[in-house]
C-alpha cells in the first residue's frame, strides 16, 4: 500500500527534533515488574492497516522487545521491553530508532489525564448496556400489559418490570442525580435537574400504582428516558476523548531533563524539575532550552519563534538571557541556569492563562440556558395540574397521575438529545477535515464570533522561511550555497539545503560561525555563506535593503557571488481563509511579537487593514479583552507560548497543531493540515450546527406543544407516553443528521508538505 | 399461564447473557481501537 508512504523529505525536516537519550526514554516508560517496562509512543502519521504492521513488525524484530501493540484510533504504540537482555542493560532508545527507521515520526508521550476519562467512558458505555437490557425487557413486559393482560398478570409484570428498573436507575442514573444535586447545591438548575425529578417521581408514583394494583404503571417511560439521554450523554463525552487523544497524541518531547555540569566537570543527567538555580547545563545544537538561563560560554543562533513570535533566529553570545522553550540551533551552549522549571517563562504563562479565563468561565451551555427557562415553566405546569385537578375534582391520586404524565411527557428527553447529537456529527465533520473540538461548548462558541484575531509567525505563516529570491546565482553557485547550508541546522540554510541539485559537492571542512555562518576552504579560496557582514567583510551592506526578508550571501574570499532572500511561508490559503472571513462579515486583526517592519508586511500581502506588532502575552491578552469589552466576540487564533494567555482570553480560540503544547493546551480547537481554511470552515459547521441546534429546539418545544394538552386533559396513558418519546427523540436525532448532508470529498487529506517552493531560479 | 414462570425467566436470563457479553468485551478493551481493528482483518500475518 502506498498511501502512507511518509515523503523522506518531511522526516528530515524534523531534524531539530532530535533523538530522545536512554534516561528520558527511561523516565518515560512504566515499570511493570519482572524487569519488565511499558513506553508508550505517539505515532502520529499512522493512517491505515499496513501501518500497523509495519511498525509493530519493526519493534517487534528487536530483542529487547517483548510486545508491542499499536491503537491507531490514538495513533500510539505502547510497548513492553524487558531492562536486561542476556545480562547487559537494554537500550530503549533502539525502539524509537527502528520506528524511525521505517520512516514515521515518534515521540514519546506521558500518560495519565487520559487513563482516567477512559474509565469515564467504559462507566458511561456499561450504563448505556443496562440501562438499554432494562429498557428493552420492560418495554417487552409493557406491551404485553397494553395489548391487555388481565388483573393478576398485569400486576405480576408490573413487579417484574419494578424490580428490573430499580437497580438500572440506580446505577445508570448515578451520573444525572450527581450533576443535578451538585447544580442544585450551587443554587443553579441545569438540564439534570428536570430529568432527575422525572426519573424519580415516575418511579415512585409507578411503584405506589403497583402496589395498589393500578391499571397504569411507566417503567418503561422512566428506564427509556434514561437510555435515550445516556447515549446522549455517552456520545458527548466520546466526542471530547477522541480530540483530547489526538491533540495529547501531538505533545511534542518537551525537555524532561537536561544535562547538568558540576564543579568537577562530570555530567549528569537531571530531570528538569530538579534543576536548581545556578546549575550549569551543557546545550547541544538541536535542543530546546529546559529552563530560564544566562549564557555561560558559547554562541549560537536561538528559534525563540514558539517563544516571543519572532521569525527570524537571535544570535546569542556570553552573558545573554534565553527564555525556556526556545531551540537552540547552531552551536554548543553551557548556561547557568536563573530559575527553577516551576518559575520558569512557562509558569509565568500559566498564571497568566488562569488570570485571563473570565469569559470563558461564565459562559453557559446552550442546553443549560434552555434548562434554566424550561425546568420552572415545566414543573410549575405540573404543579398547577395537580393542584386543579385535585380541586375541581376531588380525586387527589388522579390529580397525581396527571401531574406525573405531564411531568414525564415533558421531560427534556428529546432536548436532552438535541444539543449533543448536532455537536457529535458537527466534531466528526470537523474531525474529517482535520479539525479536533475539545467540547461542545466550543462549536456553540464558534458560531457566535463576530472578529477574528491571527497571531502572526507560525499561524498566518508556517514558521518556516521561504526562498523568494536569488540574485547573481549561477548553476555553481547554487550548488555550493546548497552543499554548505546542508552542513547547518539553521532554518535558512536547511531551506537552502532543499533546493539542492544533484549531484551535490562534497566539502570537507566546513565550520559554522554561531550567529554569522558557515566557511569552508577549499583549493579555489574560502567560501563564506551567511549574514552580509560575515561573508563580505569591509564591503558596504547591499544596494537595496530588503526589510521584511532576511539576507543569505555566498562569498569567496570576501567577494560576493550571490545573494539569497528569505521570508517567512505564508500558511497554504492563507489569503483565500482571510477574503472568506472578510466576505462573511467578520473583523480581523493581527496580534504579533513580531518586528513591526515584517507584520505590516505580511498584513499587506494577505489584506488585514488591522495589525498589532511588538506585542508581549499581556499585551495580546490586553488587546482581545479590549475588543470583548467592546461588545465583540472574538475568535483568537494563535500558536506560540506567548499566545497561550490570549488563547485563553478570547471568546473562544483555535491553534494548529504545530503551535506548542501549551499554546494547544489553551485552545478550545485544533486544526492538524497545514491550510488556514481550516478556519472559515470550522466557524461555518459550527453555525449550521447552531441553526441545527435551534430547530432541534423548535421540534422539541413543538411536540411539547401537541403532547401537553393531552397529559394536562389526563388522557396520556403509558403507551401514549412511550410513542410519542421515542418519535420525538428519532426526529431530532434525524434532524441533527442533516449535517452530513452537504457531501464533500470525504477522503482524509494527507498533510502535504511544500517541499519545494516555485521560485527556483530568479536570478 | 404457568408458562410464563420458565419463560420469563428464560427472556431475562437470556438479555443477561447478552448484557454480560456486552460488558465483558468492553471491560477486556475490545473497543480501545475501533479503527485499528477494521484494518487488522485485512491483514493476513504473511510478511
Amino acid at each position: 500500500m502506498t498511501c502512507c508512504a511518509v515523503d523522506t523529505e518531511g522526516v528530515l525536516a524534523l531534524g531539530p527534533d532530535r533523538v530522545p537519550s536512554g534516561e528520558e526514554v527511561w523516565l518515560a516508560s512504566k515499570p511493570l515488574g519482572n524487569g519488565l517496562r511499558q513506553l508508550d509512543l505517539s505515532v502520529p502519521d499512522m493512517f491505515c492497516g499496513a501501518c500497523i504492521s509495519t511498525v509493530e513488525a519493526a519493534v517487534l524484530r528487536l530483542p529487547l522487545v517483548r510486545s508491542a501493540r499499536v491503537n491507531l484510533t490514538t495513533r500510539r504504540v505502547s510497548c513492553v521491553w524487558a531492562e536486561e537482555i542476556g545480562g547487559k542493560p537494554a537500550d530503549p532508545v533502539d525502539i524509537l530508532k527502528a520506528i524511525a527507521a521505517t520512516g514515521y515520526r515518534t515521540h514519546l508521550f506521558t500518560a495519565g489525564a487520559l487513563d482516567e476519562s477512559d474509565t469515564l467512558r467504559n462507566k458511561l458505555l456499561v450504563a448505556v448496556g443496562i440501562s438499554g437490557f432494562a429498557a428493552a425487557n420492560i418495554m417487552l413486559l409493557s406491551v404485553s400489559v397494553w395489548s391487555g393482560a388481565d388483573a393478576a398478570t398485569r400486576d405480576m409484570f408490573h413487579w417484574i418490570s419494578a424490580l428490573i428498573a430499580a437497580p438500572a436507575l440506580i446505577y445508570a442514573g448515578r451520573f444525572f442525580f450527581l450533576s443535578a444535586w451538585n447544580a442544585l447545591k450551587h443554587g443553579r438548575t441545569n438540564m439534570d435537574v428536570p430529568i432527575s425529578l422525572a426519573v424519580i417521581l415516575s418511579y415512585t408514583i409507578s411503584l405506589w400504582e403497583t402496589i395498589n394494583h393500578g391499571e397504569h404503571a411507566w417503567f418503561d417511560a422512566t428506564v427509556s428516558l434514561l437510555f435515550f439521554l445516556l447515549i446522549g450523554r455517552t456520545l458527548d463525552h466520546i466526542m471530547r476523548d477522541r480530540a483530547r487523544a489526538a491533540i495529547t497524541g501531538l505533545a511534542r518531547l518537551a525537555p524532561r531533563g537536561a544535562l547538568v555540569v558540576d564543579a568537577d566537570g562530570s555530567r549528569r543527567y537531571v530531570p528538569v524539575d530538579e534543576i536548581k538555580v545556578g546549575d550549569r547545563i551543557a546545550l547541544a545544537a538541536g535542543e530546546r532550552i529546559p529552563v530560564d538561563a544566562e549564557i555561560v560560554s558559547g554562541v549560537s543562533d536561538v528559534d525563540l519563534s514558539i517563544v516571543t513570535g519572532e521569525s527570524v533566529p537571535l544570535p546569542v553570545g556570553a552573558g545573554d538571557e534565553l527564555k525556556s522553550g526556545g531551540l537552540n540551533l547552531t552551536g554548543s551552549l553551557v548556561i547557568a541556569a536563573t530559575a527553577t522549571a516551576k518559575d520558569s517563562l512557562l509558569s509565568e504563562i500559566i498564571g497568566m492563562m488562569e488570570a485571563a479565563e473570565g469569559s470563558r468561565a461564565k459562559y453557559r451551555r446552550i442546553a443549560d440556558r434552555a434548562a434554566g427557562y424550561y425546568s420552572p415553566v415545566v414543573h410549575a405546569l405540573a404543579l398547577a395540574c395537580f393542584l386543579g385537578w385535585g380541586f375541581l375534582d376531588g380525586d387527589w391520586k388522579h390529580a397525581m397521575l396527571v401531574a406525573v404524565a405531564v411531568l414525564i411527557i415533558t421531560c427534556p428527553c428529546a432536548l436532552g438529545l438535541a444539543v449533543p447529537v448536532v455537536q457529535v456529527v458537527a466534531s466528526g465533520r470537523l474531525f474529517k477535515h482535520g479539525i479536533m473540538v475539545k467540547d461542545g461548548s466550543a462549536i456553540e462558541r464558534l458560531a457566535e464570533i463576530d472578529s477574528v484575531a491571527f497571531d502572526k509567525t507560525g499561524t498566518l505563516t508556517m514558521g518556516r522561511p521561504r526562498l523568494t529570491e536569488a540574485v547573481d546565482a549561477d548553476d555553481r553557485d547554487w550548488a555550493i550555497a546548497t552543499a554548505l547550508a546542508s552542513h547547518s541546522l539553521h532554518p535558512l540554510s536547511r531551506t537552502l539545503a532543499e533546493h539542492a541539485a544533484t549531484p551535490a559537492l562534497g566539502f570537507e571542512a566546513v565550520t559554522e560561525k554561531p550567529g554569522e555562518g558557515l566557511e569552508a576552504a577549499t583549493p579555489e579560496g574560502i567560501y563564506r555563506l551567511g549574514r552580509h557582514g560575515f561573508a563580505c567583510p569591509g564591503e558596504p551592506v547591499g544596494d537595496e535593503p530588503r526589510r521584511a526578508a532576511s539576507e543569505v550571501v555566498l562569498s569567496r574570499d570576501g567577494v560576493m557571488l550571490a545573494r539569497f532572500y528569505f521570508e517567512d511561508m505564508l500558511r497554504p490559503n492563507a489569503s483565500a481563509a482571510i477574503r472568506a472571513l472578510d466576505k462573511q462579515g467578520f473583523a480581523t486583526t493581527v496580534l504579533s511579537g513580531d518586528r513591526i517592519a515584517v507584520v505590516e508586511e505580511t498584513a499587506r500581502r494577505l489584506d488585514i487593514p488591522l495589525w498589532f506588532a511588538e506585542l508581549n502575552p499581556k499585551e495580546k491578552v490586553e488587546a482581545c479583552e479590549k475588543l470583548q469589552s467592546a461588545g465583540r466576540r472574538v475568535l483568537m487564533v494563535g500558536d506560540g507560548i506567548n499566545d497561550a494567555p490570549a488563547l485563553s482570553a478570547a471568546y473562544v480560540s483555535m491553534a494548529p497543531a504545530t503551535a506548542a503544547d501549551v499554546g494547544r493546551q489553551a485552545a478550545d480547537l485544533v486544526f492538524m493540515h497545514d491550510g488556514l481554511d481550516a478556519v472559515p470552515m470550522a466557524i461555518d459547521i459550527s453555525r449550521r450546527a447552531g441553526r441545527l441546534i435551534r430547530q432541534n429546539f423548535a421540534l422539541a418545544i413543538g411536540y411539547n406543544v401537541i403532547a401537553v394538552p393531552i397529559a394536562i386533559a389526563g388522557y396520556a396513558t403509558p403507551l401514549i407516553a412511550a410513542v410519542a418519546m421515542s418519535t420525538s427523540s428519532l426526529i431530532v436525532v434525524a434532524n441533527a443528521l442533516r449535517l452530513n448532508r452537504r457531501s464533500e470529498p470525504a477522503m482524509p487529506q494527507r498533510q502535504v508538505r511544500p517541499v519545494l517552493a516555485g521560485t527556483r531560479r530568479t536570478a | 399461564m404457568n408458562m410464563l414462570l420458565y419463560l420469563i425467566p428464560i427472556a431475562l436470563f437470556l438479555g443477561g447473557l447478552g448484557l454480560a457479553a456486552f460488558v465483558w468485551s468492553l471491560l477486556s478493551g475490545q473497543y480501545e481501537d475501533l479503527e485499528g481493528a477494521a484494518w487488522r482483518v485485512l491483514d493476513d500475518g504473511d510478511e
